[in-house]
């Protein structure tokens, strides 16, 4: 196996060798490739919320009782909630019907029609939740069900994609969400809510 | 003898040239409209992320060993292979190890460079695809035709058609179906899969950070409901710093399906964390050769900056007319004219067609997100296939021979131009058989040689007045 490696090791070296320059790193601003329409001055979570609607999130931000009451109008009434969260939403949940589970049984993954966990932050420039171990309590109660909610504060929103890299978490699993899940494989045609969730919720929990 | 990718194209269907061609188009059209929205000059950016990727190729001796070593410091297990040969065989002894027997599989191109589904399912591993497309192509037992669109030379009947057989419904073609169909159907294969498969678009040496740009969910699915992570990578893959990253995620989507950002891009740097119920508890990376090294040391090692986005497949207008599966190889269309003769090492004379199946437009190099010069490079290895006497880059070819005696004579060259006029008379019946081939699917232009010496005669004596 190490003499893979080496041999490997070994042709690069030699492909590399007779160069009589190598091209240097090129000098450039972090913020090379932001969009230079986004106003970073302004609100981020309205610029958030315009930018996360493109992609067709659905960006709602208020007290619990708002996620419950939207949860309950889109006909949604079982699923998981992160633990750390019930002792915030468990009320307005019970109070609009919704009966939760805060472990998510994977032999009954066709049963859960939402699943409610934390953000690590969110991208204003592109509309993106940011997704980590860390945060949140079970990956597969954020993936599997039609539906997934995450749950933000302010504060916890970078302006854009260059920020959002510089402050990358430690973590082993950070996911940027865009949007739904989605395909166009046949024929072109947009299709969402393929393998991961077809909504897309950003929470903003004032 | 036609040129085997004109042969190919000629007996494509009108219905799978109409798939392509919208296909292509739509991808062309989105990229287009995303990057002049986002930018008032993306070409810059285009240069710049070319720039970063070249430094990144002529510097792999020391990137290398670095990406290794964040790797291991990651808690990664890094597997080195030489060929497809023995990269499938560190897949396969991971799974052994493991006991697994059931992988499933997002979208890799180096999978199908090593054969990595053939290789496991004779040795009783099941190996399922995951990307809807893929999953289309495995079930109808094709090949990818595109790189971001696998199933592009299909349309929704066909696919219908292959769900109705394999039992997965009944004969419904609306893609909304399909998809409903194939989500049900795959969430509890990745449940009950022992391992998932997944490839990387990047990896940075700064972080040892593997990351992956997907639509579908199915790459996050693989690594989250299986026990054991493991990534294929390209030795090419790397990219010095996570600030780099910034340059590439911007382009990379929207150049291939005019997305700012694909709905996830994961970073992954190792098995699950200790208090996550999900997810691998073994990560490995198997960084794999096969050519690369070679490629490097070519003088077009610069379409090892690619990064996969298929712009030039999209846009070239040999690409639309003869489809992916007419490039007889994993990488169709611009990108793998190039890559394909170079990858195939010593097989090189009989790919050598390929840098032929372009018209020199020089679009592809115009819309490459890394600003590869792709024309150039197709003349090299035209150039190359020349000296190299392969039979299938020479065939189509008319001789030069005589072009060159005539260009090395002013006055059989002033004779020539004098008479060139009667091959407008001349029937192609009697032309020699390189001629007939040549026309066969040319019109010869109108004749309109033979005039510049009288032009310059008349200016000079003008000038002289
Ligand atoms: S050669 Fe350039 S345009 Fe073509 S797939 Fe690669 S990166 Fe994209």
């Amino acid at each position: 196996m190490t003499a893979s490696r080496d041999a490997i090791l070994k042709r690069v070296n030699d492909a590399l060798a007779p160069l009589k320059e190598r091209a240097p790193y090129p000098e450039f601003d972090d913020d090379v490739a932001v969009m230079p329409a986004l106003d970073r001055n302004g609100d981020l979570w309205t610029a958030f919320c315009e930018r996360a609607k493109l992609v067709h999130g659905t960006p709602l931000s208020g007290k619990p009782a708002v996620l419950a009451d939207w949860l309950h109008g889109q006909n949604l009434h079982h699923g998981y909630c992160d633990p750390e969260l019930l002792p915030l939403f468990g009320e307005a949940l019970a109070a609009a019907g919704c009966a939760v589970e805060t472990i998510f049984d994977r032999a009954r993954v066709d049963e859960y029609q939402f699943g409610i966990t934390r953000a690590e932050a969110a991208i204003a420039e592109t509309g993106s939740l940011v997704l980590t171990d860390a945060t949140t309590s079970s990956r597969l109660a954020a993936l599997a069900p039609w539906t997934h909610v995450a749950v933000l504060k302010r504060g916890q929103i970078f302006a854009d994609v260059a920020d959002a890299l510089k402050k990358m978490p430690v973590d082993p699993n950070v996911i940027w969400c865009t949007g739904p899940s989605r395909t166009a494989d046949v024929e072109g045609i947009l299709i969402e809510g393929v393998h991961g969730p077809g909504v897309q919720v950003a929470f903003l929990l004032e | 003898m036609h040129q085997p990718i004109d042969q190919y194209a000629a007996k494509l269907s009108a219905g799978k040239r109409a798939s392509v061609y919208d296909g292509t188009k739509s991808g062309y059209d989105a990229r287009l409209r995303s990057l002049n929205t986002s930018y008032p000059t993306p070409d810059h950016l285009r240069r710049l992320a070319g720039r970063i990727k070249q430094h990144t190729i002529e510097n792999l001796d020391t990137y290398l060993p670095q990406v290794e070593a964040r790797l291991r410091a990651n808690g990664v297990s890094v597997h080195w292979a030489v060929d497809g040969g023995e990269a499938c065989a560190h897949v396969h002894r991971i799974m052994e190890a493991r006991g697994a027997k059931k992988m499933v599989k997002a979208k890799t191109m180096v999978s199908e460079e090593i054969h990595l589904a053939d290789y496991l399912e004779k040795r009783g591993m099941e190996c399922l695809e995951t990307d809807l497309g893929e999953f289309i192509i495995q079930i109808d037992h094709d090949h990818p035709s595109h790189i971001v669109k696998p199933i592009i030379h299909k349309n929704r009947r066909e696919i219908a058609a292959s769900f109705e057989k394999n039992g997965l419904g009944s004969y419904n073609d609306d893609p909304g179906v399909i998809t409903a169909r194939a989500r049900q159907f795959l969430r509890h294969k990745y449940l009950a899969a022992d391992v998932g498969l997944s490839g990387a678009n990047f990896v940075s040496a700064e972080s040892g950070r593997i990351v992956l740009v997907t639509n579908e969910g199915n790459s996050r699915f693989s690594i989250a409901a299986t026990k054991v992570h493991i990534a294929l990578v390209g030795i090419e893959k790397i990219v010095p710093r996570d600030r780099d990253l910034g340059v590439f995620l911007n382009l990379l989507a929207r150049s291939a399906t005019g997305q700012q950002l694909t709905s996830y891009t994961e970073f992954i740097g190792g098995a699950r964390s200790a208090n996550q119920p999900d997810g691998p508890e073994e990560m490995h990376v198997i960084f794999v050769d096969n050519g690369r090294a070679r490629v490097l040391a070519d003088d077009c090692r610069a379409i090892l900056r690619c990064i996969r986005c298929s712009a030039c497949l999209n846009v070239c207008p040999v690409y639309r007319q003869a489809s992916g599966h007419a490039y007889r190889a994993v990488y169709p269309g611009p990108v793998g004219a190039v890559l394909s003769p170079l990858l195939a090492g010593d097989n090189f004379p009989e790919m050598a067609d390929l840098p032929k199946a372009s018209s020199l437009c020089g679009a592809c190099n115009e819309v490459c997100p890394v600003n590869i010069p792709i024309p150039d490079l197709l003349l090299r290895l035209r150039d190359r296939g020349k000296r190299e006497h392969s039979k299938v880059a020479a065939a189509d070819t008319p001789p030069m021979g005589a072009f060159g005696t005539l260009a090395n004579h002013p006055s059989l060259w002033k004779a020539a131009m004098k008479t060139g006029g009667l091959s407008a008379l001349y029937p192609a019946f009697l032309m020699p058989s390189y001629g007939k081939a040549w026309v066969r699917t040319r019109g010869m232009p109108k004749w309109r040689g033979g005039k510049f010496r009288a032009w310059m005669k008349t200016r000079k004596q003008q000038a002289s007045k």
